[in-house]
């Protein structure tokens, strides 16, 4: 059993582990992935706007951009359900999603409720997808 | 070490406090039944309003319960299966190019894996997880009629 701030630790920890192996290239920053930062700071002029590229801890060649996760804070999400907000996320990304994106989690905080927890998720790794075998993290 | 982040994972499913979202505002944005794609394939809108309907809890993932083929997929298999859900519809996208692409027009929603409770679309897998993490799941189980195992173990350790 994991109290709160430990649990939190440990899996930020292991986050941070993924992470440094799932970078599609050390540094690089590819067309998707500035084209998402652009849409998104221009729709919900955003406080903070985390985004990594996590393709590579996926079934798909090295250099994808195909899988994201991305914090958004911004003003623009008060008194909108979670629903509302990853819609507004969604709406921005709509040429990306109908495209090359096929998975994008997203934490869409209001500037108070960051505060209150600035804690970039991390995603559960990968099984495969359809490839139909089991894929390692 | 996929087993371990999966137990951690596990526990943090169980002890976190996520941010809570907003108020219960119905979605506006899923499509009525009848528009888009026509016809009775299986990714028509009108089968798609039937399966979503049919049952309390209904899931569309990549893979099945019994093995997922996507980790936010099975994410959405943990969560349930923490709260004790057993009798949930769970569909598999990745047997059916129509359905796969035939729920994301039907949901107005770009990614699998999503989620119905009631007949009312609810999210993805980051929804369902902040859901479970500020409590509203419990509750909206609770409305379905479904008691989340979760509640018992709540009253266990309170009564301790």
């Amino acid at each position: 059993m994991l109290s709160g701030r430990l649990g939190r630790l440990l899996v930020s920890m292991a986050g941070r582990v993924c992470l440094s192996r799932d970078s599609a290239g050390p540094g690089r920053v590819g067309p998707v992935e500035a084209a998402i930062r652009a849409k998104l700071e221009q729709a919900l002029n955003p406080e903070v706007l985390e985004l990594r590229n996590e393709s590579g801890g996926h079934a798909v060649p090295p250099g994808s951009e195909t899988h994201f996760r991305v914090a958004v804070v911004s003003a623009r999400f008060e008194g909108l359900s979670p629903l509302q907000r990853h819609r507004l996320v969604h709406a921005a990304l709509s040429e990306e999603l109908a495209g090359p994106v096929h998975a994008l989690a997203i934490q869409a905080r209001t500037p108070a409720q960051w505060r209150e927890n600035p804690q970039l998720d991390t995603s559960p790794p990968c099984l495969g997808g359809s490839k139909k075998t089991r894929g390692t993290p | 070490m996929s087993g371990s982040l999966g137990r951690a994972a596990a526990a943090l499913l169980r002890w976190g406090r996520g941010a809570g979202g907003g108020g219960g505002l119905r979605d506006q944005g899923v499509r009525a039944a009848g528009s888009g794609a026509g016809g009775g394939g299986s990714g028509s809108a009108e089968q798609l309003d039937a399966l979503v309907k049919k049952n309390k809890v209904v899931v569309f993932l990549k893979g099945t319960p019994e093995q997922p083929q996507c980790g936010f997929s099975n994410a959405v298999v943990q969560i349930l299966r923490l709260h004790g859900v057993r009798d949930y519809a769970a569909y598999n996208v990745l047997d059916d190019p129509e359905l796969r692409q035939g729920i994301k027009d039907y949901s107005n929603w770009p990614t699998i894996p999503q989620v119905y409770l009631n007949g009312e679309f609810v999210g993805g897998c980051d929804i369902l997880l902040q859901m479970h993490q500020n409590g509203d799941l419990v509750e909206e189980l609770k409305k379905l009629g479904i008691r989340s195992v979760l509640l018992d173990e709540k009253k266990d350790q309170d009564s301790k």
